[in-house]
């Protein structure tokens, strides 16, 4: 996780297009100037930067569904939880699955893991765009080339 | 069994807050009922899940945007319960 440059997945282990499901890695960094401020001596990941993880996640996983022809854009957060804190150093298990392939949008539903225990989960929407630039579309190619696991499998 | 349009009104009631009452089926869910772009999705979402449809939002923007309809065409509540019911017919067909 770079939090500052907003990159919140690590790895894509596990992806599956029929199925709509996307499983990913996250580590959170030692060190984060985000961390100076949440909070000075008790440092955590922000609620907002666990929910954009989940998003995240789930815009892989619909991108690759889309053949990166369109982009998803977080619409609507249905609902959060954060169940515990999520601090430096931990390695986060970030599932998401598609709940509905709509016309010009998409449902999904995410969660994040801490060794095996569920620690947030969230119900999102996202509308699903034309990309507003060229330049976009082939960042969003060139992150998910570098951090796609499942190539080769 | 609910009609379609008691279904449709009881689910813009409940994602956008309006009271039952005040659906009827002549209102375009747009002009009259004020439901923005962002609702309509969370209705849409619901109505393809109630339905087992997809409706064609894309298509219907597109066919907008080009002046081949008009809004009333899609969104007054009658009308978009007449196409719901059709793709439901075609989806069984």
């Amino acid at each position: 996780m770079l939090l500052e440059y907003f990159q919140m997945i690590d790895s894509v282990e596990e992806l599956d297009l029929d199925q709509g499901k996307i499983v990913a890695q996250a580590n959170v960094p030692m060190e984060s100037t985000v961390f100076q401020g949440h909070f000075p001596g008790a440092p955590l990941v922000p609620g907002v930067l666990l929910i954009e993880t989940m998003a995240q996640a789930s815009g892989f996983m619909l991108l690759s569904r889309l053949n990166f022809e369109k982009m998803p854009f977080l619409a609507n957060v249905t609902s959060a939880k954060m169940r515990s804190f999520v601090e430096p150093g931990q390695v986060l298990r970030v599932e998401a699955e598609l709940e509905h392939d709509g016309s010009g949008f998409a449902a999904t539903r995410a969660q994040i893991l801490r060794d095996g225990s569920k620690i947030c989960d969230s119900k999102l929407m996202f509308r699903i765009m034309p990309f507003p630039s060229d330049m976009l579309k082939r960042a969003m190619l060139d992150r998910f080339n570098r951090i796609n696991q499942t190539a080769s499998a | 069994m609910s009609s379609t349009f008691e279904t449709v009104a009881g689910i813009i009631s409940e994602t956008s807050d309006i009271p039952l009452e005040d659906i009827t089926p002549e209102k375009n869910a747009f002009t009259d009922l004020d439901i923005d772009s962002l609702d309509f999705l969370d209705i849409a979402f619901a109505i393809d899940k109630s339905f087992g449809i997809k409706i064609p939002l894309e298509k219907w923007t597109e066919e907008l945007n080009e002046n081949k309809a008009s809004a009333d065409d899609y969104f007054v509540l009658s009308k978009l319960c007449d196409r719901i019911d059709a793709l439901v017919a075609a989806k069984d067909s």
